[in-house]
């Protein structure tokens, strides 16, 4: 404890390494391309999940609205590849050549001014990293400084989830209106519909992927991870110990909205659209339960949680489609009674002293273990 | 009386103090004065207004009316983390500790550097860090227990792990509310030797209802009753004080 703490332990080291394993290697190898693009798609949630595991379970700011930074981030994305594809020899057929079909059927003549920085990849995804963050800001600063938490907050952020799906639905010859932004093709000329296309953005993903899991881990392990710990346990201890309490809150609503953000633009690579039905209010509370089963205080176990229920999502709707509604919240309530700490805290408790015990020989990372019993992550399901 | 005008030997001049809650007035014009390295003690009996002091002090409250000034600052027009900084620190009543941490990582979080977001994030336990939670720790009884969970402390030692979170931050000014209750004998006697160790070089201000303890540590005493003072003094004067007899001791 007198030296520094370690960067990683060695359970995220093992950590890292099974899940790396199980997504560089083993999934790809053992599954088709159609199954693959499935779990990338699955793993664009995972992004959501990972910044809800900081926001929610660390920082204990539940936010119902994630959709909406998902969103954004998809939209940016979209409206990138969607004027990639709306060249003027594409669309020649249109009234006004140029702009997105959705905008000529809604008698749009002319490209609006916020659609004009999409022309650019680099602007594109600097807009998914700074547009996310700054809305985050403005939400969080207006929230947090005058002290609204808790279940206010949860509620607000459902109300903009709520607004901002009617907004698209209402600006149709601007955003593409219910049907979203769809027909996207290329990015860079690059055709991103082709099974070598999907194979190779699986990869990015997951590269992307590692990256928020090192930032969360790194988030974590600093004194900010420390501190977000102590705040959602006694606030004000925090703020009467010189702490500007909101400033704290504010940066990990801000840290989650950007992670969603670059899963809602990976998603659009991914599966080819966007549209609000990934913004409103359902849609984040799906991504809230995703986390709350995997774990909310587990970093692996916001990847594995997501994993798990969407697959379940998949193979239960396609063989009983009414039942899957059901089964969700049957899932959800399991989870919150029988392990309130979801599956890491089901691993924590049950696997692991096994693993330790088998191993009994490495005292030593017993201990490191049990110093953070419910900061560990699942290093499988 | 204008900032400024007062003789500076004060550390912290409270002013015509006054705080309603929807007319009731839990403090009441209050005027008190505190010297350095002075230790005072806030009696008086329950809803006297003891505890809204304290957290008017720290700003946790806002004042209707009337000033604190500390070291010629301001503390009416701060913000809670500002008043911190300024060398304010306040215990609360019921041990305010962070049960999911350690309890170096508790001290350690108090510890006055990195306090910004950005600070936190770059924030290093360097050797700097490390010795001061140790000397804390060793002061407040704590030291084979820093690896420990705070949550698996005693009620008396997470009292003396909130007064080591209190002293790593080194303020001028510390606020103790009632820093002895809930204690057992031998604790208690263990905090009244801690206190007398840690008010060296600083000023106190103490609410405590054990007469024993007050007698023993406080240097000037006043006497709250509904939001006003009833009487000030030694703790000798106010004891006799027939009016503070009537409303409070004798009882």
């Amino acid at each position: 404890m007198t030296a520094n703490p370690r960067f990683f332990s060695r359970s995220e080291l093992v950590g890292l390494g099974v899940l790396a394993l199980l997504l560089v290697v083993i999934l790809p190898m053992s599954l088709d391309i159609f199954r693959l693009n499935l779990v990338a798609k699955y793993l664009t949630y995972s992004f959501v999940a990972l910044g809800l595991v900081i926001c929610w379970g660390y920082g204990g700011i539940l936010s119902l609205g994630q959709g909406v930074f998902f969103g954004i981030g998809g939209y940016c994305m979209a409206m990138f590849l969607k004027l990639e594809a709306s060249s003027v020899e594409n669309t020649k057929i249109q009234s006004t050549p140029g702009i997105p079909d959705f905008m000529d059927w809604n008698q749009i003549t002319q490209l609006p001014l916020f659609w004009q920085p999409f022309h650019s990849l680099t602007l594109s995804i600097l807009a998914v990293f700074v547009v996310p963050a700054i809305f985050a800001f403005i939400i969080g600063a207006a929230m947090f400084k005058r002290r609204v938490g808790g279940v206010y907050f949860a509620i607000i952020t459902q109300a903009i989830a709520a607004i901002l799906t009617i907004l698209i639905v209402g600006q149709q010859g601007y955003t593409g209106g219910i049907n979203g932004i769809t027909d996207l093709r290329t990015l860079h000329g690059w055709d991103i519909r082709t099974d070598s296309a999907k194979f190779i953005l699986y990869f990015v993903e997951v590269a992307c992927l590692f990256g928020c899991l090192l930032v969360a881990l790194f988030v974590k392990h600093s004194k900010l991870g420390r501190i977000l710990l102590a705040m959602r346990d006694k606030e004000d201890r925090v703020r009467f110990s010189g702490y500007s309490v909101a400033n704290f809150k504010i940066f990990a609503f801000c840290l989650s909205a950007v992670f969603a953000s670059i899963g809602g633009a990976l998603f659009t690579l991914e599966v080819g659209f966007m549209s609000p039905s990934f913004v409103g209010i359902v849609p984040s509370i799906e991504m809230v339960i995703y986390a709350a089963v995997g774990g909310r205080m587990s970093i692996f176990g916001a990847v594995y949680g997501t994993m798990v229920v969407n697959y379940a999502k998949t193979s239960l709707s396609e063989s009983f489609p009414e039942l899957w509604q059901f089964a969700f919240g049957a899932l959800f309530i399991a989870v919150v009674m029988l392990f309130p700490n979801g599956l890491a805290g089901a691993w924590n408790e049950y696997v692991q002293p096994l693993i330790d015990r088998t191993f009994s020989r490495n005292k030593r990372s017993t201990s490191v273990a049990s110093e953070h019993p419910l900061a560990n992550g699942a290093p499988a399901e | 009386m204008e900032i400024g005008q007062q003789p500076p030997d004060f550390l912290l001049a409270v002013d015509a103090l006054t705080v309603s809650f929807d007319g009731f007035k839990a403090v009441n014009d209050l005027s008190f004065y505190v010297d350095e390295n002075e230790i005072r003690v806030i009696i008086g009996p329950n809803g006297a207004g003891k505890t809204t002091v304290l957290d008017l002090i720290c700003g946790k409250t806002k004042a209707t009316s009337g000033s604190i000034t500390f070291r010629g600052k301001e503390l009416t027009k701060l913000s809670e983390n500002a008043i911190v900084h300024a060398g304010v620190g306040r215990k609360f009543q019921t041990p305010s500790i962070y049960d999911d941490l350690t309890v170096f990582e508790n001290l350690e979080i108090s510890y006055p550097r990195g306090r910004s977001v950005f600070g936190a994030l770059t924030f290093k336990r360097d050797a700097a860090v490390t010795e001061r939670v140790e000397e804390v720790a060793e002061m407040i009884f704590l030291k084979d227990r820093l690896n420990m969970s705070a949550q698996l402390l005693s009620h008396g030692q997470k009292q003396w792990l909130e007064i080591g979170m209190l002293l790593i931050q080194d303020p001028e000014l510390l606020m103790l509310d009632e820093p002895v209750a809930g204690m057992s004998v031998s604790e208690r006697a263990k905090t009244a030797e801690l206190l007398h160790r840690i008010i060296k070089n600083r000023s106190v201000l103490v609410i405590e209802h054990d007469m024993k303890f007050v007698e023993d540590i406080a240097h000037k005493v006043i006497v709250l009753h509904q939001g006003k003072i009833l009487s000030e003094g030694s703790m000798e004067k106010v004891k006799n004080d027939p009016k503070v007899i009537e409303v409070y001791l004798g009882h």
